[in-house]
């Protein structure tokens, strides 16, 4: 969790016995055609011919194929999970494509220019020309209560709607507030129920007419969907029981935030614990700047 | 038909309706009109295709010939085969409903009773939980449900009471007709006593148009003022309840009715 995080990749050493960004040019070509489509009906799902990649399922393998077909070699990749750029999915993420792309990686989020992302959205506003890519696990919204899929092609198709109702009403006659907490439903544009992925609730609002574009691949379903820049996300709710984020008594231990997602950390077996920032390079900065500032009540707690 | 006042005009016009499994018989040469607030019996053995007669109605099954045309709110008589598919399942959730016989087939088993018989109003737009609820609190007290179970799961209830669950969720949007596979199979005799209290008093309340496959005639008897007998995939005789029950006249209706045990 050090400060100043840029730690570029020099681009000249992509390892000559892959293709760029790994992927073989028909295949990202086939890619780009569903991205375009995805992008052209926000929040619909557009089937696509899903590749075996070198990593497990569940690990990132759609959210991986879709940076492929969209990065380039000027681009700068920032990798997180969980919010976090240290962890080692991230890690081996970002290395994958510094060794078969040669591209300049980031933990900044302002320098990058597309952001591979599991669990968390950026707490730093994106601006235009950012892609922001989500691995997703499960694209299909309706899935929990109709598993077959014609059924719920056709639900889309037809907007037949209701059913993610009871299932917010279930969670109120159940909890007395709607519990669900992430992968939170969303219409897309007034139109598509649309998975956002599993983040939190707490990022539903910032996905709401983002200036940057944000594409979702599913790769074991073998599904691609898109928001386009400043489009409306709103998530679905009742009128007496409306839609709200998660809030924390906390502030973070290591920067003071109190306006991020929180992590809450067990320190030791006796209940100790402390909350901290999920979005490591936010964090990271802010205690940067604190440092810098003649009282920097949190540097014996900053690393 | 646009001269005509709705009111002069069937709820569900069949005309010549047949349906072929392959080279095999389901039904055939089917022709009735059911009126507004009619209870049409349909009885008959196993296989006599009383079951195929049923979906073809109720939108599920498309005929070999024949048409079903239904007298919808805004446009007259619709033939419901010819309708756009959003209209015909927007049909099937509001001004119709179908009670099966295994009320599992009907009923999400992994909601809360409360959210069962709120879906129907949740797809068609409703989106204030308190009203939902209030709805459903009061439709469970019209089946006869402990409201005080509102929260609980179907698979916790008895076969009786998944039944009028059913019911209710059906009812929901006050439908003008419903489609009913043998409401009372499969429950014990004084459960069905009482389901049938219920259906009676539900059917006059709401003025509802229904129609009824059973090889029960006592249900029929109670339920329908029409029936129609229904013997090797055809109606082998037509006429009200009473009148077909204690004067048949096809051999097949004489031999239906005498089989039955007289207490």
């Amino acid at each position: 969790m050090s400060a100043a995080t840029t730690s570029s990749a020099p681009a000249a050493t992509t390892d000559p016995g892959y293709n760029f960004a790994y992927l073989d040019e028909q295949t990202k070509r086939m890619i780009r055609r569903c991205i375009l489509k995805a992008v052209a009906i926000p929040g619909y799902q557009v089937p696509f011919a899903s590749r075996e990649m070198p990593l497990p399922y569940g690990w990132g393998t759609g959210g991986i194929q879709v940076t492929a077909s969209v990065i380039g070699p000027d681009d700068v990749l920032k990798v997180i999970d969980q919010g976090a750029d240290d962890t080692t999915n991230a890690v081996s993420i970002r290395r994958f494509f510094a060794r078969t792309a040669g591209v300049a990686t980031t933990e900044a989020t302002d320098e990058a220019t597309v952001i591979q992302t599991r669990h968390r959205i950026p707490e730093k506003p994106l601006r235009e020309g950012q892609i922001l890519v989500y691995q997703v696990p499960i694209p299909e919204p309706l899935r929990w209560l109709e598993p077959r899929e014609a059924e719920t092609r056709k639900m889309h198709a037809l907007q037949e709607y209701g059913a993610m109702h009871v299932r917010l009403y279930e969670d109120i006659a159940k909890h007395g507030r709607i519990a669900t907490s992430y992968d939170y439903p969303v219409k897309v544009n007034g139109r598509y129920v649309t998975a956002p992925s599993p983040i939190p609730k707490f990022d539903n609002p910032k996905m709401h007419m983002n200036p940057a574009i944000q594409l979702f691949g599913a790769g074991r379903e073998k599904r691609i969907y898109a928001i386009p820049p400043y489009t409306t996300v709103t998530s679905l709710d009742f009128e007496d029981h409306p839609f709200t984020v998660q809030k924390w008594d906390e502030a973070c231990t290591l920067c003071g935030a109190t306006d991020t997602y929180l992590d809450e950390v067990v320190v030791d077996d006796r209940g100790g614990r402390m909350f901290v920032c999920s979005d490591s390079h936010h964090c990271g900065e802010r205690q940067a700047a604190q440092q810098t500032e003649t009282a920097a009540p949190w540097k014996g707690a900053a690393e | 038909m646009s001269g005509m006042d709705a009111r002069e005009l069937p709820l569900l016009r069949v005309r010549e309706v047949a349906r072929y499994h392959g080279a095999n018989l389901g039904c055939r040469n089917v022709s009735f009109d059911l009126w507004p607030g009619e209870v049409i019996a349909v009885v008959g053995e196993s296989g006599s295709g009383k079951t195929t007669l049923l979906n073809c109605l109720s939108a599920q099954l498309e005929p070999t010939a024949g048409t079903v045309r239904y007298n919808s709110r805004t446009d007259g008589l619709q033939d419901i085969y010819r309708m756009s598919e959003a209209s015909r399942r927007m049909l099937m959730r509001t001004d119709w409903g179908f009670v099966h016989q295994d009320a599992r087939q009907g009923l999400r088993m992994r909601v809360s009773a409360g959210a069962n018989v709120g879906e129907r109003l949740m797809a068609l737009g409703a989106r204030h939980y308190g009203d939902i609820r209030g709805e459903a609190t009061d439709w469970l007290g019209k089946v006869e449900i402990d409201v005080g179970r509102i929260d609980d799961m179907p698979r916790t209830f008895s076969g009786g009471m998944l039944q009028r669950l059913q019911i209710a969720r059906n009812l929901v949007t006050k439908p003008r007709l419903i489609f009913m596979d043998e409401p009372t199979g499969g429950l014990d005799v004084s459960v069905q006593a009482r389901l049938l209290d219920l259906l009676r008093e539900l059917i006059a309340d709401f003025g509802l148009s229904a129609i009824i496959v059973t090889h029960d005639l006592a249900v029929a008897r109670m339920l329908s003022h029409r029936m129609l007998v229904m013997h090797r995939g055809e109606v082998v005789e037509t006429g009200l309840t009473d009148q077909v029950l204690d004067d048949p006249h096809h051999a097949y209706t004489q031999l239906l009715v005498s089989s039955v045990l007289q207490p």
